[in-house]
């Protein structure tokens, strides 16, 4: 009889699992498993999206221009706050 | 590294410290570090000052930069640590605390098995999610969420963060799969409920 994974032991592999760094052995055992729980797809399924959120939303955030331009005064690089800006503002059309 | 930040820069200008060379280093990173800083202390004044402080810092210690570990991860470094030191100043009470390494030995289970992928992409990044995100992500230990911020928001390898915390590799993943677990059953009691409420 062949030994059956189970839920709690492909907890520890999830995530090297879903970086897709986890041996190949490995990997089929836990997609073996997953064609037939539900539940473990679902986890593997909402963990991806839950990185993905994260790493979506976060990028959009950038630097406010006072933050950026406080921090070139406070390094003494007053002199260089123009050329980014003008580099940020060159909307033509 | 994440976005546009393959740029390349010279070690030798910046060691003798070239102004151009630095404003240059300071425009490809400060986003990035920013971000660390105001994920890790969800307070914008502080993530400035962490910035300030990490930037100074960097300079004041390139002409000594050995290139050990790239640029980028060096920066992380000195980040993280001003993020986390700013913690300890607003709760010192909690610095040695014998329970923070419980969380690693602590034992793993899984809960919450909705499926909510299927969402309306609208649903799932609107700004009542985003800042539901904030606050998840505010849940995790600073230990945890400072891997994960660095490994799942930065991007950066499992080495990289590793370097960036002086942690070893088993370590990193120990806790980044901790944080992605913790933050996984956040979500999904979270958007389990507009789930529900998309039915009615
Ligand atoms: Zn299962």
């Amino acid at each position: 009889m062949k030994k059956e994974v189970n839920c709690g032991e492909f907890l520890e592999s999830l995530s090297d699992y879903v970086d897709g760094i986890l041996g190949d052995a490995l990997c089929k055992e836990i997609e073996n498993h997953m064609a037939d729980c539900e539940d473990c797809r679902i986890v593997v399924d909402t963990l991806k999206k839950t990185i993905y959120l994260y790493h979506e939303t976060a990028s959009k955030t950038t630097i406010p221009l006072g933050v950026r331009e406080r921090l070139f005064r406070s390094l003494d690089l007053d002199d260089f706050i123009q050329k980014g800006n003008l580099l940020e503002n060159d909307v033509t059309f | 590294m994440s976005e546009g930040n393959q740029q390349e820069f010279s070690l030798p200008l910046l060691r003798v410290g070239d102004r151009a060379e630095i404003a240059r280093l300071v425009d490809a990173y400060s986003t990035n570090i920013y971000r660390l800083a105001l994920k890790m202390l969800a307070n914008p004044q502080d993530a400035e000052d962490v910035l300030q402080n990490t930037f100074l810092k960097a300079i004041q210690a390139l002409p000594k930069f050995e290139g050990r570990s790239s640029l980028s991860t060096w920066l992380y470094r000195i980040a993280a640590n001003e993020a986390l030191m700013t913690l300890r100043r607003r709760k010192p009470e909690i610095e040695f605390s014998p329970t923070i390494d419980a969380i690693e030995s602590e034992e793993l289970a899984l809960n919450e098995f909705t499926n909510w992928c299927c969402l309306p992409e609208g649903d799932l990044i609107s700004s009542e999610a985003q800042s539901y995100l904030d606050q998840a992500i505010q849940e995790l230990s600073e230990k945890l969420r400072v891997v994960f911020i660095l490994r799942d928001i930065e991007k950066l390898s499992i080495r990289e963060t590793s370097e960036a915390l002086g942690l070893t590799e088993t370590t990193v993943k120990t806790r980044l799969l901790r944080a992605r677990l913790k933050l996984r059953e956040l979500l999904s009691v979270y958007y389990g409920e507009r789930l529900g409420t998309e039915k009615i």
